[in-house]
């Protein structure tokens, strides 16, 4: 113990200093590249069902980020990221969790949000800001949020999640308190989990976060995205030390590294971190490592900071190397997946022309949720603009014919 | 009705909140046991539990981080920052996060439960890090309300309203008077809206406006300029935001004169905001330019406190010099 009320130190005589980089965490992996279970390795039990939903929505989210790449670059829409090389990582943690638990994600976990039943055109309304965007218009593309499916709205600034979704599974675990004890009780019915990058991770928020976590044992999975890049900034330009796993252990926060394209070593992992923090009430790092094989975002080049070698060496698909194992288990075929994939393509198209076609949202909402009702200054302000606007309704057309 | 103390009177309403809600939560920096530095959760700990009331790490970014979770679950998260100085690490999070939780999720999500209270200006000797006034900053930032109450009844009101409301409040309690203001205080649960000056006293010749701590301030200048025949309206503002335009304007339409002022340096303080907004409603009525009796634009000093703060004498020159323009 290094608490020095503790009398039990660990003495020693030796003037000795701990290397930074004494502390080398494993990173399990279960899956082969060829879809075959490493032989020292054990399988997680999972259905078939959730396996192929795992499949399905992985498979969903790669032609989602294909054509709405495509549809930036058309000038369709105004910005994108996808998750290209990460679906594994995110979809096999989502799958893991139970719907009601939680999700507090940083930007690239569009396919968590798919696992939990956000539609086509959800995305889509979302991504073209228009009235039927469950977040009103008011953010960027693919800043999704849904209370329905427990995933809390994205916000732009990086790690501001973090201790936020300390400060969520304390709720969901002050909410077990007896009233008459004030004692907790021994096992929580859901948790929350947190998406972030290992960019995050040097925010100040992270530490914050995660030190508050361990301190008052607060039911949260910490997921921990290396993908090798912050923008265009590489991982070894942003930290020192065994990644982001060493971290937790220094937080005194039970940890584990996965190979993030690796969907059953992803899924066994947090399903035993879901059952530590439900049963023991308190937090568990995850960090996934799995390589950004696209773009930051389509605003970043890569091929500006990173070579064709090396994309070259990390072309290991996690979707693929879960249809191989798929198709062993006789759950999947080849022919199967190509009709669906093409009807899946047809679906995205029809999707993104229908949401193209949506209105605008409302006037009103320009001054509306900003508080839970309009202050006194806002409704002044808004009735001056309403009367400016039917004033001179050919400068502001999206609005101009709406007004009540 | 008891008699009370600013620190009782926070006290007895934080204590009807943790009654009310069995999720609500107090949180921050030495709040658990030791019952903050100033004591305005004593007894609480051993009441709650120190599952509902707790210390955390020393990050305010953290305590914060914290709070805008623990309210977007649903209970209320009543954080305290140890002095208003030390609120800035936290700033992110209350103005890109608290502050926006509803409006960017469309109303999906919200931190309507989250009360942030902390001491906030000079009087007690602290110099630069433990004097600010830093409530301007915040009302910049649409989305969040900010109040400040004068006295111990008005603080247990101000605070069930905030506490109660369903949006993210910053509360700032002036430390000069935790102790130094006391007075009669309903032991049951009241509550005083938000977004309401109150005019303390009436008057025709001249609006005097503040809040907080500075109250008592401008108090005592209008009784001076009552020994000289002036008849002063004594208003305090109590919300910073929203504000009560509507109060402020009807008066300064009756007297045609106002000062504002307030302990935080004046360039961009908060009195700049009510000044330019008064001279657009009541141009017509005014009989002399609005002034400002302020900190002045450098940190908040240590031994020339006495020169530095906006005192009875300074705002007695402001109102004079406005009777005579």
């Amino acid at each position: 113990m290094s608490n020095p009320n503790n009398v039990s130190l660990n003495i020693n005589h030796d003037l000795e200093f701990i290397d930074g980089h004494a502390l080398t965490i494993p990173t399990l992996s279960i899956l082969t590249e060829e879809g075959d279970i490493h032989p020292s390795a054990t399988a997680p039990t999972i259905s078939k069902h959730t396996a192929l939903k795992l499949y399905e929505t992985m498979r969903f989210i790669r032609l989602l980020d294909e054509r709405m790449q495509g549809a930036q670059r058309q000038g369709r829409v105004s910005f994108y990221m996808q998750c290209l090389g990460e679906e594994a990582a995110v979809t096999a943690s989502a799958a893991a969790l139970d719907q009601n638990d939680m999700i507090m994600a940083q930007y690239r976990e569009q396919a968590a949000l798919h696992y939990r039943g956000f539609t086509l055109d959800q995305f889509m309304n979302q991504m073209f800001s228009n009235e039927l965007d469950l977040g009103k218009g008011r953010q960027m593309p693919i800043h999704y949020g849904s209370k329905e499916l427990n995933y809390m709205t994205i916000s732009s600034p990086l790690g501001t999640q973090i201790p936020q979704a300390t400060g969520y599974a304390y709720g969901q675990k002050v909410k077990h308190i007896d009233a008459k004890t004030g004692e907790l009780a021994s096992t929580i019915d859901n948790v929350t989990i947190c998406y972030f990058g290992e960019g995050a991770a040097s925010e100040g928020d992270f530490h914050a976060g995660l030190n508050m976590a361990a301190v008052h044992k607060a039911p949260v999975i910490f997921f921990a995205r290396n993908n090798g890049y912050a923008i265009s900034t590489p991982a070894e330009e942003q930290f020192k030390g065994d990644g982001i796993a060493s971290r937790g252990v220094g937080y005194g926060i039970k940890t584990i590294r996965v190979d993030g394209s690796d969907a059953l070593a992803v899924f066994a992992a947090t399903q035993k971190a879901r059952e530590i923090a439900a049963t023991q009430g308190e937090p568990v790092l995850i960090e996934s490592i799995a390589y950004r094989l696209g773009a930051h975002s389509t605003s970043d080049d890569p091929s500006g900071y990173r070579s064709k070698d090396e994309e070259a060496n990390h072309k290991v698909c996690p979707i693929d190397k879960f249809k191989k194992w798929l198709i062993k288990q006789d759950w999947l075929n080849e022919e199967d997946d190509a009709k669906a994939k093409e009807a899946i393509r047809e679906d995205i198209l029809a999707a993104l022309k229908r949401a193209e076609k949506v209105q605008k949202p409302a006037l009103e909402e320009l001054i509306s949720d900003v508080y839970d009702t309009p202050i006194p200054s806002l409704t002044r302000q808004y009735n001056d603009l309403k009367a400016h606007i039917k004033q001179h309704p050919d400068a502001y057309p999206i609005t101009a014919g709406r007004i009540k | 009705m008891a008699k009370m103390n600013m620190l009782h009177a926070i006290n007895s309403a934080l204590d009807i909140t943790m009654n009310e809600h069995p999720q609500a939560c107090i949180f921050g920096e030495d709040v658990g046991y030791f019952g903050g530095v100033f004591r305005a959760t004593s007894g609480l700990q051993e009441k709650y539990g120190k599952h509902r009331v707790f210390n955390t790490p020393l990050t305010e970014q953290g305590i914060l981080g914290f709070a805008n979770g623990l309210a977007a679950f649903g209970a209320p998260a009543l954080a305290e920052i140890q002095f208003a100085d030390y609120i800035f690490p936290a700033f992110d999070q209350i103005v890109n996060e608290s502050a926006k939780f509803r409006y960017r999720s469309g109303n999906e999500f919200n931190v309507g439960n989250l009360t942030v209270r902390t001491p906030y200006g000079g009087g007690i000797a602290g110099g630069l890090y433990h004097s600010q006034s830093p409530e301007a900053y915040f009302a910049h930032t649409p989305g969040l309300k900010i109040v400040v109450p004068r006295n111990p009844y008005q603080a247990k009101g101000l605070l069930r309203a905030s506490i109660k409301d369903d949006n993210p409040v910053i509360f700032f309690e002036p430390k000069r008077l935790y102790r130094a203001s006391t007075g009669e205080v309903p032991e049951d649960d009241y509550t005083i809206e938000l977004g309401k000056a109150e005019v303390v006293q009436e008057g025709t010749d001249i609006t005097l406006l503040a809040w907080g701590a500075q109250m008592e301030i401008v108090e005592n200048s209008a009784k001076q300029a009552h020994e000289q025949g002036i008849s002063c309206e004594v208003i305090d503002l109590r919300s910073i935001l929203p504000w009560d335009v509507e109060t402020i304007a009807k008066s300064v339409t009756k007297t045609g004169r106002l000062v504002i002022s307030h302990e935080a340096p004046i360039t961009n303080g908060f009195g700049a905001e009510i000044a330019a907004t008064i001279q657009q409603e009541c141009f017509l009525h005014l009989e002399s330019p609005i002034m400002r009796v302020c900190g002045l634009d450098t940190p908040y000093p240590l031994a020339l406190e006495k020169e530095y703060v906006p005192d009875a004498l300074k705002v007695m020159a402001a109102i004079k010099q406005s009777m005579d323009f």
